[in-house]
Parts: structure tokens; C-alpha cells; sequence
């Protein structure tokens, strides 16, 4: 089982490769792989080596520059952090019910936030991978070699994500860490030319997002082998959920499956988050270890994100995407799909229906309304849940009488999936490192796996194929036996 | 009429006016930050030195007076109170990003006006807790640039004299007349003229930031030097 890769017995007498740092958005993680004689793994962690702070940076500040603050814990899906701490701070002020101009805006600018943050990373960061191959040739291996070879693509690729980000620059008025939310709503709505201008565009965005999820399917079509079996480990799955089961990103309560498909849980309130989870500390991460109270620590842990997502639902909310989304469960034979490729597939799902939901939310007359602010009796706590691009977003506060906030839980997207990521980097560890020299290739593949879940790590230097890493292979007295190193450049190198 | 001339333009001037005065008449910027067209000039944060005649003088203080040769808009002034500003944002605690007062804070539309690229100096992070004791104001001495603005207001306006500057030198810092060192024990109201004239993020109404969208805020508008018509202060 690949637990028991997490802690190796003897781990003195284990030779050690080191992925460090793997980057990500606001710092680096690292991969380290212990091996035995023969080269087997024995050990295989993800670390994440840094410390983010903000839930202390918040505590002695006033409510209301909570939502614009803590966005700055991320520049690719800040609008994720930025409702979050809105929905928390809503019941702060009392606003238990939004009015129908404020929801929408936040809709609007939420899913145009999935949109842009869901086509990056399938165009910009792993189709290069998908279409290229793992171990092709790392200088074509990017975006600018998918432009190259596959123009149309990538041209489609670059303009679904201008596309959402204009979305979010109307809603928000700036494409990156705006303050268009609020506690209480919104601070604007759209005017006439804005809405206008976004829907002349929306057909073709709902063309193009069909066409990646056609080509994510053509992929797969094309390696079944290879997709279905990439990393795979099972576990079980978490995300909210709206009314009825439908696939919502913005409001719901929380559901959970186990692996076979069996509900777990289903429509508990987010406000009781605490009942639900515990987090586990881990002395070799400063990543938190999330897990199910009711099934423990070693049962317990489960996945996030779009694979989770799309067959934790009942339906897609939009019939394209509907559509999508009952061909990938027929795929798996109505049982869930677990192979790490699959959040590829499941990613462009969500795509196809963002881009839907904003097309409905365009032809909705509330987008324009004046009613942008609700209130009510004042509390001093509230919890703000998101299905952000990446998964089930959670922020929690405390407010003094004084409107400062004492008190401040966040476990992001990537944390939930902190132990799955851990299996698929074992997975393919194991698999792929077995009796191989370090290579380039290799290391990419513990990347794709990595990359697969779209988590914060990877959001921000690999874009273009060129994440810092730095493998080292020992022998089992720490000699340096073999190295190799890629700068942020993307060059190769002996390290010094 | 009398007049001077202001970087080679003719201003001309009513006898009292300062050479700042003359030159907001004449719809003329000269950077500032402790200068309130309402409130009597401090001439203490020396973003408004000018040359006159050759010699450096506060512009918000100095007596406007015929035949002056008056430079501002130079290279070399501007590089000072480049400097200045860089001090400013340094000594302080100015995390314009979150700040609600972003888009409507003089301290940052100077600095945009001026070309202030980088902090150049090393932070102080100074520990500045806030103040939240009364229930509509929040006072955030962590962008306090000690204009002064605020003290005379209360002192010249309200007739209360609500707020004051402590300790000296570096250790300058902004207090409020209560034994207990909380606004909430003042006589501050939210009516008062000091409640308006901070020109950073200190003097905060609450529950209300972020409720301007970007774009509309002063200056998303506008620059802070592109005066709208001649009189604007």
C-alpha cells in the first residue's frame, strides 16, 4: 500500500533524492524519495517547506479589509480568497441573504475566475506535457512550443483566460486583487456597455471551452492505458454542493463519497466545517493534514477539485456540460474515476460549464441592479466556504466588539489535497523510478503527477516549464552519486 | 496686478496669499501633503519646498511678493521630495494593497505623481496597534505621516483639541487627549472637521471601506496633480 511509503523503517540506511524546492505560488515545496540498495522507494513525501502567515497577519484588522487582504495570499485565484472571506464577513454584518444583484455579481465574477484559473493551467501549464509527451523534448515542452505546433490551441487557450479575466475585471475592477466584494454584497454591478461587451464574446468562449473538453477526450482516447492508470490511488472525495445536487461553485453545503461512490455525508452545513474535519500536523510539512473526524486519520483523508467535484454532484447546473458530465461517469461505469489524469478531463467539464453559467448571468437583468448592499443584526463569527478552482475553500473568523478580527482558519484547496497528493507522487515514484538514472524526464513526471491536482505549488513559476528543481542522488553514507539542477530559467545544470 | 513667476509662468496674487495659494489659484500643482486650503499652514512636511530666488522655501508658507522668481517643477526638487515621500513610506507601515484608503490616500498619489518607483530605504515596521475603541472611527497609526493636519483641525476648527504629537525626534507619534490613550474617551465626533482631513489611511470612518469601486475613487479620476480647473485645492 502506498502509505506505508510515508515513513520508511530505517531510513539511515536509505539513499535520498530530493525534489527541492518544487515551487508554488507564494514559496516552494519539496519531493524527497528514499531509496534501498535496489533502488526501491521506500519513502516518498511532498513537503511543503514554507510558512504563509496570513492567518495571523489578519488578527488586530477591522473586518472589512479582510476580503481585499487575504486575496494576497495568491495572485492566480485570489477572487476565490477574496468571496470567501466576503461570505465569512457577510454573517459578520448580518447578511444572511444577499440581494439578487450582489449574489449574481459574485457569481459572475467567481465562475469567471474558473474560467481563466482552469484554462491557464490546462493551456499554459500541462498541455505541453499532454500533447508533447512527458519525457519529449524539454525545449518545446511549454507553451510557447504549443503555440509553435499547435497555434490554434494555444491561441484558444490564451483567450479563454483574457476572456475571465475581463469577466473579473468587471466585476471586480481590477483582473488581479480587485475589491468588488464586500461584507454585505458587492460595491458594484455592471453598467450597460460592460455587460454588453462581455456578452459579445460569450458564444465563442462556449465553443472553445466544448472544444478543450473534445480535445481532453481525444487525449484520453489516444492512452487510455496510460490515463486511466497515471498515479492512481483511491480516496475518497469532498466538495460542496447546491440545492438538489447540482454542481455549484459558489454556495452549497458539504458532501462527501468514499471511494466506491457511497455517500459519506451529504448537505452539512459549512458553518459546522469543525464537526466534520480535524487537521493533522506533520513534523516534516508545514502543510496541514486534513482529515474526516468520523473515519480517522489513516481512513479519513480524501480529495478535492474538479475530480471530486463533477462526481460528487447529481448534475451539472448547464446542459453542455451536463451532457460532458454523464459521458465521464458512463467512462467509469458509473463508478468513480480516480486516476490523477482524469482532473484534466473533469477540469475542462467545469470550463465548458463557467462558461455556460456566465452566459445565463449575462442575460440576467440583476447583473445591472442598483440593490448592492444587505445587512442585519451583527454577529461575531462566520465561516465563508468556495469551491475555488482548486477545491472546497474555508475561511473562518472571529470579530470583537471593536470590528477586530481575533481569530482567523483558513484550509486552502491545496491542503485539503495534501495526503493525495502524497499518494500520487508515490504512485509515481514507484512506478516510474524504479531502477532509472535521475533525469529530466523523470522529474517531470513526479510534476505532471504534482500538476494534476492544480495546486497552489504549481502555480507559479512552471508556467512556461520551468519550475526550480534540484534532484540529488546519495549513496547510503550521503555521497552525492549523481545531480542535476533547473534554474528558473529553465536551463540544466550540475549544481555546485 | 502683482505677480511672480512660477517655473517661467506669470502668477498673479492677492496681497496675504502664499505662494501655494497663488498657485492653486492658477490652477498650478505643487506636491504637498500637511497643506488644507481651510486650515492654517504648517509648512512641516517639506513636499512643498520650491526655490525662490534661488534659495529653498516652504511655497505653503512663504508670503507670494512681486517680481519673485519661484522654481518648483524641477528635476532637483523633484528628486528631494522623491526622497522624502521614499521616507515616508519607510517609516511607516503603508501595505497600499489592502489599504482602503488606496485610490483617495495624497501619500500614494503623490508618490504615483512623482515617479516614486521603489521604497529605496530600508522599512522600519514600526508596531502601531489601532485603535478601534470608538464605535464609528478607527484610528490606524501605522500610516500616520505626521502632517498635523488632524491636531489643527480639531484644535482651529472643533475647538477641542482631540489629537497631538508625543515624543520627539524618530519617536514622534500621534496621541489623542484621553487619560486613557483611547479615542473612544474624547470628544471626537464623526462631525468634526478633524474627522476629514487626513490626507493617508488613518482617520477611518468604519464598516464602510472598500465601498467605492476602483475606478471611482478620486484618483482613478484623476491624478493628484491634474487640478481640475484653477482654485482647486
Amino acid at each position: 500500500m502506498s502509505d506505508q511509503l510515508e515513513t520508511a523503517s530505517h531510513p539511515e540506511k536509505l539513499r535520498r533524492v530530493a525534489i527541492d524546492p518544487v515551487s508554488r505560488v507564494e514559496g516552494h515545496g519539496k519531493v524527497t524519495l528514499l531509496l534501498d540498495e535496489n533502488n526501491h522507494v521506500r519513502q516518498a513525501r511532498l513537503h511543503i517547506v514554507e510558512f504563509r502567515g496570513f492567518e495571523k497577519f489578519v488578527q488586530g484588522r477591522p473586518y472589512w479589509e479582510v476580503p481585499v487582504m487575504v486575496q494576497r495570499l495568491c495572485g492566480i485565484c485570489p477572487v476565490s480568497h477574496h468571496i470567501a472571506a466576503s461570505k465569512a464577513m457577510d454573517l459578520i454584518v448580518g447578511a444572511k441573504q444577499l440581494t439578487p444583484t450582489a449574489e449574481k455579481i459574485r457569481r459572475l465574477m467567481h465562475y469567471g475566475q474558473i474560467l481563466q484559473s482552469h484554462a491557464l493551467h490546462f493551456f499554459h501549464l500541462c498541455s505541453p506535457d499532454l500533447l508533447f509527451g512527458f519525457d519529449s523534448d524539454i525545449s518545446r515542452r511549454n507553451i510557447a512550443g504549443v503555440a509553435e505546433k499547435y497555434p490554434d490551441t494555444a491561441r484558444k487557450g490564451v483567450l479563454l483566460r483574457k476572456f475571465g479575466q475581463e469577466v473579473i475585471r468587471h466585476t471586480a475592477g481590477k483582473r488581479i486583487h480587485g475589491t468588488g466584494s464586500v461584507p454585505g454584497g458587492v460595491n458594484k454591478s455592471l453598467t450597460m456597455a460592460e455587460r454588453n461587451e462581455l456578452r459579445q464574446d460569450i458564444d465563442q468562449i462556449i465553443d472553445w471551452s466544448h472544444d478543450a473538453v473534445q480535445l481532453v477526450k481525444e487525449l484520453h482516447s489516444q492512452n487510455p492505458a496510460l490515463y486511466d492508470s497515471f498515479g492512481i490511488f483511491r480516496a475518497n472525495m469532498m466538495s460542496l454542493v447546491g440545492d438538489n445536487g447540482v454542481h455549484d461553485l459558489y454556495h452549497g453545503s458539504l458532501r462527501g463519497r468514499d471511494a466506491d461512490g457511497s455517500i459519506l455525508f451529504d448537505g452539512v452545513d459549512y458553518q459546522n466545517y469543525g464537526v466534520l474535519l480535524e487537521e493533522e500536523v506533520k513534523s516534516w510539512s508545514y502543510m496541514k493534514f486534513p482529515y474526516l473526524k468520523s473515519l480517522g486519520n489513516k481512513q479519513g483523508w480524501y480529495r478535492v477539485g474538479p475530480l471530486s467535484r463533477v462526481q460528487n454532484c447529481d448534475t451539472m447546473p448547464t446542459p453542455l456540460a451536463e451532457h460532458e458530465r454523464r459521458e465521464f461517469v458512463a467512462y467509469g461505469g458509473n463508478l468513480p474515476l480516480h486516476a490523477p489524469l482524469a482532473y484534466h478531463w473533469t477540469r475542462m467539464i467545469e470550463l465548458l460549464s463557467a462558461a455556460e453559467t456566465i452566459k445565463e448571468l449575462l442575460h440576467d437583468d440583476d447583473i445591472t441592479g442598483n440593490e448592492l448592499m444587505a445587512g442585519g443584526e451583527r454577529a461575531r463569527e462566520g465561516v465563508g466556504v468556495i469551491e475555488a478552482p482548486r477545491g472546497t475553500l474555508i475561511h473562518h473568523y472571529r470579530v470583537d466588539d471593536n470590528d477586530l478580527v481575533t481569530m482567523c482558519n483558513l484550509i486552502v484547496s491545496t491542503t485539503h489535497n495534501n495526503q493525495a497528493m502524497n499518494e500520487a507522487v508515490r504512485q509515481v515514484a514507484r512506478r516510474y523510478l524504479n531502477g532509472r538514472e535521475v533525469s529530466e524526464g523523470l522529474l517531470n513526471h513526479i510534476e505532471v503527477a504534482i500538476r494534476a491536482f492544480d495546486p497552489c505549488l504549481s502555480c507559479a513559476t512552471h508556467a512556461l516549464g520551468k519550475m526550480p528543481l534540484e534532484v540529488e542522488l546519495l549513496d547510503a553514507t550521503g555521497h552525492t552519486l549523481s545531480a542535476l539542477a533547473r534554474s528558473a530559467d529553465g536551463g540544466f545544470c550540475t549544481p555546485d | 496686478m502683482s505677480s511672480f513667476t512660477l517655473d517661467g509662468q506669470t502668477v498673479t496674487f492677492d496681497a496675504g496669499q502664499t505662494i501655494m495659494q497663488a498657485a492653486l489659484a492658477a490652477g498650478i500643482y505643487i506636491p504637498r501633503l500637511c497643506y488644507h486650503p481651510d486650515l492654517k499652514p504648517h509648512g512641516s512636511c517639506k513636499l512643498c519646498t520650491v526655490k525662490v530666488n534661488g534659495r529653498q522655501a516652504s511655497s505653503c508658507t512663504y508670503q507670494a511678493q512681486d517680481g519673485l522668481v519661484v522654481e518648483s517643477n524641477t528635476s532637483e526638487l523633484n528628486d528631494e521630495r522623491r526622497a522624502l515621500l521614499q521616507m515616508l513610506f519607510v517609516e511607516g507601515n503603508h501595505f497600499c494593497p489592502s489599504c482602503e484608503a488606496s485610490g483617495n490616500c495624497q501619500l500614494q498619489a503623490t508618490a504615483y505623481e512623482l515617479q516614486m518607483m521603489t521604497p529605496h530605504y530600508d522599512h522600519f515596521y514600526p508596531d502601531r496597534p489601532l485603535d478601534a475603541s470608538h464605535p464609528d472611527y478607527l484610528l490606524d497609526f501605522n500610516r500616520c505621516i505626521l502632517c498635523s493636519l488632524c491636531i489643527r483641525a480639531s484644535r482651529d476648527v472643533d475647538g477641542k483639541n482631540v489629537f497631538a504629537l508625543s515624543g520627539r525626534g524618530i519617536n514622534t507619534h500621534l496621541i489623542v487627549n484621553a487619560a486613557s490613550g483611547q479615542l473612544a474617551d474624547t470628544g471626537f465626533s464623526g462631525d468634526d472637521k478633524a474627522a476629514h482631513v487626513c490626507p493617508v489611511g488613518v482617520i477611518l470612518k468604519k464598516r464602510s471601506g472598500f465601498r467605492v469601486p476602483i475606478g471611482k475613487r478620486s484618483y482613478d479620476i484623476r491624478s493628484i496633480g491634474d487640478l481640475a480647473e484653477p482654485g482647486e485645492s
